[in-house]
């Protein structure tokens, strides 16, 4: 079971209270219905699913109820950080 | 004496109580503190069980968890049947009752013996190669064969009694291994002050110390030091020590499985004592403290019984007061075998010979041997064993070559070094690193905050190990400031030498049999032409051979096996590569690993306010999700037709009031909360009054749907929302989802009020009747309170949202009262609804009354491909909105082609027969196979109001087939079924105000 | 007719005090499930009498009222009185969202020596003192059941859930309290 930094509760929380809900920083079109239907194709089903840093979403469910974002190495399964909802994509060459 | 040898003077059992027992039927007795096997060695028993292949007879090889051999059956009652325990690990108490397996009439006359003396077709890969062909009598022949002889013990095949517990637990220090390494990390770390768990897989701390009587700290025995630091440390509040409890699993951020063994080792446990305890420990830092496996030789028939470790030997004497036999030959390529023989000596044990392959050992250990008059050969092997049942001689020759000579002995015992227990290490996903040198895969660089210290570390020397355990302690603890520790500790003993692979006499020309992998009957060998049939990595070798597999997952085989197929390839053994270790260590129980959740408590059953008053009622209920909801209400002599036909008729004639407390409900509040909803729900909110509610569908951003419910608005800023009741969590998720990632910035905040509010539908032409007299404060007239429409006010003196609306299509009110009154609102509404002849009705009925309106029921209409057009639904699809989630997916091309499947009704032929709900429909049951399927029956029913039965379908261009004849094919006959509109009753809609 | 009807709680009558702890069915209280920026927290403390925590897994407490810090813009609101808590902060002007959810949540009081150990049964979090200090509180698991954890003592803590959850929550620590 992972330990998972929730931004919102500053601490690290076990697994069980969060629930993954798919890739981050796909931002809903706001002209949704002038969407051609490759445009509506990028957005809803292509999903990038790389080996290495994947930047997904979670919510703490069980705890504060909020989404946030996080960077995660699929290889290592570590997070290498989270963040709040909204905020852009950490800089992951930095720091520590 | 009834156990001929058991020593008096040998060991720490001394005056313990006898313990009786039986192995296959046989009655023995023990000594308490006594493991199986060491009580069956006391009474001279080594024969315990047969090889998993070839149904060799086998003995006992270890003292310990690494046992490949002693599997055996504990038989506690019917019902509590343990295979595959191994005797080295299982305590005896009194009464157990143990029984060999992999046999068969008995243990000493075995009929699969035969696979023995077939041993050539079943070499190595023989399941991949023997059983390819014909394809055909894979299933008849092969696999049916395989299954028979396959596996070890028997499964037990009744539910299991025990029960079983979970714990969460966090700590500073985790300290895995009881031994001088484990005690001396944990001591150190305590003394900070930090919070110490220690855990050791056996009865008592101690690990080696358990046989090492050459080890001093503190000038005391080291055992006696064992259990005096073991009693100081469980007095600490910080410290919690935890015996019998293996440390089976290392995972991420410092996770680590264990589980406690509680009540196998007792005669009687109390019914309500957990069996076994999961610990899932989280630890700031982990010390591994595991220690080393010893290696046994790999020489021609080396797995008689009475052929055993040599640290097994000296456990048994030392720790158990067992002599392993009377006349002990011993055959080592390392020191610690020759102490072995000195403590048998000691003890008044011949010893047949010392065999050492090495030319020229040297050290004290010699010189205690030739001053206790042993006979020694060094530079010798041992080439054959003779015995049937049990080793009785052996044949030894020089290295070099020559003569063979006989020795006669009643048990040998062997040693070719030992192997660092690295598998936590290698779990926590930390590399491990090949020590040439010593031949040995140590642990590299941790990934993970922790440390390895002792002789899984590679540690020998005792005084080192302590002295690195305490650091490791200290530091792990965060102490690093403070002065460190000391302990004098000293051992005579000498751990130097060892082996890999195949000995004298099994080499590369041999064809005896020199067991690898006792536990899956795997030889040098095998593992040689597993090589020379091309498996080039341990891995190919590992699942060719199937060598290191099985319970004991290569314990005390699997470096063998690498060095001989390394030596086979002629590359260095990193080379060839290490199998990967995996959890768990040793074999855990579905039970530990289930926990407390079984049972009553193997999910959540939640119940209404009003369940107790169903349940006594006589309701039948149905599971509807974790809900448990009342089904329909039998009266004396009713079957479910009669009574859900009843509950129909008089929901229609007069009344019916129905639980619907587990619709989920949700709150949504703030000046933004029309255009929230705009946004969830197809339809337009903006204009809908306050007091006014509307049916709502939801989709998800494909267009398809996802949920529906009737919306009220409670004011312009609050909204009361329904879901159905199984998709209460899941909407609430996919609105928070939207609010809080795409429309931050609404001001609106949502509540879930499921479980806030019971629910009471009163349906029916009486229902205003019945509830008036109980109502204060809302004008129920047609005019003031029209179908769908809500009012706040008050119930039998408690506050109520009272909605006005009809899920049967008759005049329906559904009464929400706060949930710890709704019990005593439901039974004042009983009581007026009984004065107008009214019924209570349960979930059939529901489903029934609501499919003669045509209303859909979200997940058993739809299916997640189904759209509101599908559905018939377009009317609620607001029409000048420029946005909701949805509304895009809808547009695209396939959702709007023709020949989707559409929702539909469809009458029988004959009106009685009611169709299967997922049968399929055909336009030509004639038409050749593969016949075209134009759909499904999604709901289908009698309709006792209607005189004929009902069905709801899903039918590839439904809409445009009005009247048309189609059919339904049934196993024996075809039914013929019309399509109809998809309401069957009150087609005008008259009767919700009627 | 308002007197006539009492509150029947989910768990009436069920109690346990085996092996030092105690497990005992809270009474009624009135719960508020409390939303709103930080701009509404100053008026709807003044309006609650009490301040409403900003700081994750804190709360606050007075005159048997107390507020429960759940996310960084939802509290519950729990007045062992049962007073009108949506009623008291309707006068407040500023954007928030206040829902009655007395009857929503059940609770059981769970007090004794052991009572870290029990709750770890089911729950993954640290609960030491340390990690888990008195005052403090979270939304968390507990088997399969989704509580809010409220701890009131060095040895005692209240644990809330969903109404149809209580039995299933009462039942598991019931377990873990014969767990020994």
């Amino acid at each position: 079971m992972l330990l998972i930094h929730c931004p919102y509760c500053e601490e690290d929380r076990p697994e069980l209270e969060f629930r993954h809900a798919g890739e981050a920083h796909i931002a809903r079109p706001e002209n949704m219905a002038e969407l051609s239907d490759e445009e509506f194709e990028r957005f809803f089903f292509i999903r990038s699913n790389p080996k290495g840093i994947v930047y997904e979403r979670w919510r703490h469910i069980h705890g504060c109820a909020r989404f946030f974002n996080a960077a995660r190495d699929t290889v290592s399964d570590r997070f290498l950080a989270t963040y709040k909802t909204g905020e852009p994509k950490p800089d992951l060459g930095k720091g520590k | 004496m009834t156990q001929p040898f058991r020593i008096a003077t040998a060991g720490r059992l001394g005056k313990a109580d006898p313990v009786r027992f039986s192995f296959d039927g046989k009655a023995f007795t023990g000594l308490s503190g006594d493991t199986l096997a060491s009580a069956l060695l006391a009474n001279g028993v080594h024969l315990v069980g047969r090889s998993f292949k070839y149904h060799r007879p086998r003995g006992v090889i270890s003292a310990g968890a690494e046992e490949p051999n002693a599997l055996v059956g504990i038989h506690r009652d019917a019902a509590r049947k343990a295979p595959n325990v191994r005797a080295t690990v299982q305590e005896i108490y009194e009464g157990l009752d143990a029984v060999s397996q992999n046999r068969w009439p008995s243990l000493s006359f075995d009929i699969g013996t035969l696979n023995d003396l077939a041993s050539p077709f079943f070499s190595a890969g023989f399941y991949y190669k023997t059983f390819m062909w014909p394809k055909a009598a894979w299933e008849k022949l092969y696999e049916p064969f395989i299954r028979r002889a396959a596996g070890l013990g028997e499964a037990p095949d009744r539910p299991d009694p025990d029960c079983y517990s979970n714990r969460f637990a966090h700590c500073d220090v985790l300290v895995i291994g009881g031994g001088a390494a484990g005690l001396s990390a944990a001591l150190a770390a305590a003394d900070t002050g930090a919070r110490v768990i220690l855990a050791d897989e056996q009865a008592e701390m101690g690990g080696a110390l358990r046989y090492e009587t050459g080890a001093m700290i503190e000038a005391k025995p080291g055992w006696d030091w064992a259990q005096a630091v073991a009693a100081d440390l469980s007095a600490r509040d910080n410290v919690r020590l935890l015996t019998r409890t293996t440390g089976f699993g290392y995972y991420a951020q410092n996770m680590m499985g264990l589980v406690e063994r509680l009540t196998d080792h007792l005669a009687s446990p109390a019914t309500d004592q957990s069996r076994e305890r999961l610990w899932q420990v989280r630890a700031r830092r982990v010390v591994l403290a595991t220690g080393s496996i010893e290696r046994h030789m790999v020489f021609p028939d080396n797995d008689r019984p009475g052929i055993l470790l040599a640290s097994a030997a000296r456990t048994y004497l030392n720790h158990y007061g067992v002599a392993v036999g009377r006349n002990v030959a011993v055959y080592t390529a390392e020191d610690g075998a020759w102490q072995a023989a000195i403590d048998l000596k000691r003890a008044g044990i011949a010893i047949a010979a010392i065999i050492d392959c090495r030319s020229d050992p040297q050290g004290p250990h010699v010189e205690e041997a030739r001053r206790l008059g042993i006979e020694y050969l060094t530079g010798h092997a041992v080439t054959a064993t003779s015995g049937r049942l049990r080793v009785s001689s052996i044949k030894i020759r020089p290295v070099s070559g020559g003569a063979e000579r006989s020795v006669a002995c009643d048990a040998l015992i062997t040693s070719s070094g030992w192997t660092p227990a690295v598998h936590l290490f290698s779990q926590s996903r930390g590399k491990l690193a090949f020590e040439a040198e010593t031949q040995r895969f140590l642990p590299g660089q941790p990934v993970q905050n922790m440390v390895s210290v002792g002789a899984c570390a590679g540690t020998v020397d005792l005084g080192e190990t302590v002295a690195e355990a305490l650091k490791a302690g200290q530091e792990a603890a965060g102490g690093a400031a403070r002065k460190l520790p000391k302990l004098a500790a000293k051992s005579t003993e000498r751990w130097s030498g060892g082996m890999l692979g195949a000995g004298e006499g099994a080499g590369a020309e041999s064809t005896a049999r020199a067991f690898v992998d006792f536990q899956n009957d795997v030889t040098a060998k095998d593992i040689r032409q597993a090589v020379r049939e091309g498996m080039r990595s341990i891995e190919h070798v590992k699942r060719f051979t199937t060598t290191g597999m099985a319970t004991d997952q290569g314990k005390t085989s699997n470096m063998h096996g690498l060095a001989i197929a390394a030596e086979m390839l002629g590359k260095p053994i990193p080379e060839v590569g290490l199998t990967t270790f995996r959890a768990p260590y040793t074999p855990v129980t579905f039970g530990a690993l289930v926990g407390h959740g079984r049972g009553r408590l193997f999910e959540p059953v939640r119940r209404t306010p009003i369940h107790d008053w169903a349940e006594a009622r006589g309701a039948v209920f149905e599971d509807v999700g974790q809900w448990k909801r009342a089904w329909y209400f039998p009266q004396a002599g009713e079957d479910m037709h009669a009574a859900v036909a009843r509950e129909c008729r008089t929901v229609r004639q007069s009344a019916g009031i129905f639980d619907a407390t587990t619709l989920g409900k949700i709150e949504i509040v703030g000046p933004d909360a029309a255009r929230f909803m705009e946004l969830m729900y197809t339809n337009p909110w903006q204009k809908l009054g306050v007091g006014r509610c509307r049916y709502g569908i939801m989709l998800r951003e494909d267009g398809f749907i996802y949920d529906d419910g009737v919306v009220g608005r409670l004011a312009e800023d609050r909204f009361h929302v329904t879901t159905t009741t199984g998709g209460a969590p899941r909407v609430l998720n996919h609105m928070e989802d939207y609010l809080q990632t795409e429309f931050p910035d609404l001001k609106v905040y949502l509540t879930s009020t499921s479980e806030q509010w019971a629910v009471i539908a009163v349906q029916g032409p009486k229902s205003r009747e019945i509830i008036a007299p109980l109502v204060d404060g809302i004008d129920l007239s047609d005019e003031a309170m029209p179908h769908m429409s809500v009012r706040e006010g008050m119930i039998c003196g408690v506050p109520t949202r009272l909605f006005r609306m009809s899920f049967t299509g008759e005049r329906g009110f559904e009464i929400n009262v706060p949930a710890d009154y709704g019990r005593a609102v439901w039974e004042a509404v009983w009581a007026e609804g009984e004065k107008h002849g009214a019924c209570v009705y349960g979930t059939e009925t529901m489903h029934v009354l609501r499919a003669e309106k045509g209303f859909i029921i979200v997940g058993q209409e739809t299916d997640g491909t189904v759209t509101p057009h599908d559905a018939g639904l377009s009317w609620a699809i607001g029409r000048k909105k420029t946005d909701f989630v949805g509304m895009r997916g809808l547009m695209r091309p396939d959702l709007a082609a023709p020949g989707r499947k559409q929702l539909v009704g469809l009458k029988t032929r004959d009106p009685k027969t009611v169709l299967e709900e997922g049968a399929q429909i055909v336009a030509d049951p004639q038409a050749p196979v593969p016949v075209p399927m134009l759909g499904h029956v999604t709901s289908s029913y009698w309709s006792e109001n209607c005189g004929h039965s009902i069905a709801l379908a899903l039918v590839a261009g439904g809409h445009e087939r009005m009247g048309e004849t189609l059919y339904v094919p049934m196993p024996g006959s075809v039914i013929e079924v019309e399509v109809t509109s998809t309401v069957f009753f009150d087609k005008k809609g008259d009767r919700t105000n009627g | 007719m308002a007197d006539t009807i009492a509150r029947a709680s989910a768990l009436e009558g069920r109690f346990l005090n085996a092996d030092g702890l105690t497990l005992v069915r809270a009474e009624p209280a009135a719960r508020l499930s409390l939303r709103a920026p930080k701009t509404a927290i100053k008026s709807l403390s003044k309006a609650l009498g009490l301040d409403l925590p900003e700081r994750p897994k804190t709360s606050s407490a007075k005159d048997g009222r107390a507020a429960l810090w759940l996310g960084p813009d939802e509290w519950l609101v729990i007045d062992e009185n049962q007073a009108d808590l949506a009623g008291a902060c309707a006068s407040v002007a500023e954007f928030h969202s206040a829902v009655d959810v007395s009857h929503r949540n059940t609770a059981v009081l769970v007090s004794g020596a052991r009572v870290e150990t029990v709750l770890n049964a089911g729950c993954p979090q640290d609960l030491s003192l340390d990690a888990f200090p008195v005052c403090a509180c979270s939304r968390t698991v507990f088997g399969k059941a989704e509580v809010i954890l409220w701890r009131t003592g060095a040895d005692a803590f209240r644990v809330e859930c969903w109404r149809s959850f209580s039995d299933y929550v009462f039942m598991l620590l019931e377990q873990a309290t014969r767990d020994r």
